[in-house]
């Protein structure tokens, strides 16, 4: 029990520490490598809350497949890597207000409702569990997200493409 | 475990997020806050799948997953075409609509 709420100290010491890098640092590639250190850490997390296929398909997916596009988007924009104008814009007070009140609030609100409840994981979640999930009660929406990504794989190639 | 710390976790993420979305210049940067909050978002469902030991949770987390990959796609495509057009990828600069 110990164990677990050590590990997860460290885990999401290190994503807010990441998360604040992705939104404070005046350099695009290393947001992009700041990303990669909250998406792993929220792997992580998976993998203590017991739900392994989806920390596995994150890496895959995430760190696999979406940071190495962000990086290509920063190649190809030739987003400065030695910026000499600041990367955020002056309106800091006004982005810190909202944020700042959904976290007091949402947190307030969180602690109000779910209190000192517990999470009991006997164990981890096994792969059959889920492919039930999707291929039986949840058949259709997992045609229509394949039906989407498709849609968006056209609507990219159409968008990007030079002519 | 407490089902908060994980709960509170996300709406720090999900916080960080916003402020990211608001106060950045470059688009790209923009997509990553996005990110940020989606990422947020995933955790919150994994953590209730989790503490009502139903596995929808984690289902819908899959379809986040997948969603966010492809508005990442069409979102950087989208970059691209407004880098061809203006020559920046700073969002100040996207003013033609401006009055």
């Amino acid at each position: 029990m110990i164990a677990e709420n050590v590990a997860f100290g460290i885990i999401a010491a290190a994503m807010a520490f990441g998360a604040v890098g992705v939104v404070r640092t005046q350099n695009v590639v290393h947001a992009a490598l700041f990303l990669v250190v909250v998406l792993a850490g929220s792997a992580a997390q998976y993998i203590l809350l017991g739900a392994e296929f989806v920390a596995w398909v994150q890496v895959l997916v995430y760190i696999g497949a979406v940071i190495v596009l962000f990086l290509f988007g920063i190649m190809l924009t030739r987003a400065p890597m030695h910026p000499t104008e600041p990367m955020d814009n002056n309106l800091r007070f006004w982005a810190l207000l909202p944020s700042g009140l959904l976290a007091i609030v949402l947190g307030g609100l969180l602690i109000d409702a779910f209190g000192r409840d517990k999470i009991h994981l006997d164990a981890p979640t096994p792969n059959v569990a889920i492919t039930n999930s999707i291929f039986r009660v949840y058949l259709v929406p997992f045609e229509v997200v394949g039906v989407l990504l498709l849609a968006a794989l056209i609507g990219a190639v159409v968008l990007a493409r030079k002519d | 475990m407490l089902l908060n710390q994980f709960l509170l976790l996300g709406a720090f993420l999900f916080a960080t997020g916003v402020y990211g979305v608001v106060t950045r210049r470059n688009s790209v940067l923009v997509l990553m806050s996005v990110e940020l909050m989606l990422a947020a978002v995933n955790v919150n469902l994994v953590a209730f799948s989790a503490s009502l030991h139903s596995v929808a949770g984690q289902t819908f987390a899959l379809f986040v997953l997948t969603i966010a990959a492809a508005e990442v796609g069409v979102g950087l495509a989208m970059i691209l075409l407004i880098y061809r057009n203006l020559h920046s990828s700073d969002l100040d600069d996207v003013d033609v609509l401006k009055g």
